[in-house]
C-alpha cells in the first residue's frame, strides 16, 4: 500500500455512518490548503463514502486501501 | 467557487428509527459543504425538544427485524418474528423495542440523534419548527433547543424553491 507523509490523523474505528464522514468535514476544516490528512475507519461503507464527499467538496483523495476490514484513506485539502 | 448545492427536508415523524434519516442526511449534506433545512412538522416537531424522547414503535413497522443486542453473534444474527397481535399487546414492547434498538446502534458506532443534531446545530443547518403544528398540539418555544426558527408552509418553501433536493421524510 501507498503511504504518504501526512500532517494530521483520524482514527474512525467502530465508527458507523454517517460519522467517519462528519469528523473527516470537522478536522479537514482545522487544516491549511494542500495538507494530508489520514483516516482509518471500518465502516464498510466509508470507501463509497469517502470517494463521493471527496469529490462533492473538490479535496483530493490520494490514495485508498482496505486491509482485513480496516480502511485506511489519505485526503489533500484542497 | 459556484452556489452551493441546497437540501430541503420535510421531517414529519417522531419514532426514534425516523428521526436518524433527517439528521443523518443533514448533517452529511452539511459536510458536503451544502445549504440545508429541515422543516419539522406534525409528529417530527418532537425532535426539536430539549430533551429527545422518541421511542421505537415496532408495530407500526412491521417489517422491522427484532434482533437481540446482547449474547453471541449468532444469536444476535437471528431474527425473532413477533406477530403484531403480540406486540400491540405486550405491555412495555415499545420500551424495550427502543432499549434494544438503542443498544444495538451504540453497539455499531452510530451516532445518537442527540449527536447528531448538535452537528446540525454546529454546521448551520436550519431547523424551522411548525408554528401550526405548536399551536395544534400546544408546544412552546422555550421547550426547543436553541436556534429553533419558527415559521410556516411558506418559510420552508422559499427555501425549498431553490433546492436541488427536496426530501419528505
Amino acid at each position: 500500500m501507498n503511504t504518504y507523509a501526512f500532517d494530521q490523523e483520524l482514527d474512525c474505528t467502530g465508527l458507523n455512518c454517517p460519522l467517519p464522514i462528519l469528523k473527516t468535514k470537522k478536522q479537514i476544516d482545522t487544516m491549511e490548503s494542500g495538507q494530508i490528512l489520514k483516516i482509518v475507519a471500518t465502516d464498510m461503507g466509508s470507501l463509497s463514502d469517502m470517494k463521493a464527499w471527496s469529490k462533492r467538496t473538490q479535496n483530493e483523495l490520494v490514495s485508498h486501501n482496505e486491509d482485513a476490514g480496516t480502511f485506511t484513506f489519505f485526503i489533500r485539502k484542497n | 467557487m459556484s452556489k452551493p448545492k441546497r437540501l430541503a427536508i420535510i421531517a414529519s415523524k417522531g419514532t426514534l428509527d425516523w428521526a436518524y434519516p433527517p439528521f443523518i442526511l443533514a448533517s452529511t449534506a452539511a459536510a458536503m459543504d451544502m445549504e440545508v433545512a429541515i422543516f419539522f412538522t406534525f409528529y417530527g416537531l418532537p425532535l426539536l425538544n430539549k430533551k429527545i424522547e422518541a421511542k421505537v414503535a415496532p408495530q407500526t413497522n412491521p417489517a422491522m427485524p427484532m434482533k437481540m443486542p446482547f449474547g453471541s453473534e449468532n444469536f444476535q444474527n437471528m431474527e425473532w418474528p413477533i406477530p403484531n397481535i403480540l406486540a400491540n399487546n405486550i405491555p412495555g414492547y415499545e420500551t424495550m423495542a427502543t432499549a434494544f434498538m438503542k443498544k444495538t446502534f451504540a453497539k455499531k458506532g452510530v451516532a445518537t440523534i442527540e449527536e447528531l443534531r448538535e452537528i446540525c446545530v454546529e454546521s448551520g443547518v436550519r431547523l424551522i419548527g411548525c408554528q401550526m403544528t405548536m399551536s395544534v398540539f400546544g408546544f412552546k418555544s422555550d421547550q426547543f433547543i436553541e436556534g429553533v426558527e419558527l415559521g410556516g408552509a411558506a418559510t420552508f418553501l422559499e427555501f425549498a424553491a431553490d433546492a436541488d433536493i427536496s426530501l419528505f421524510i
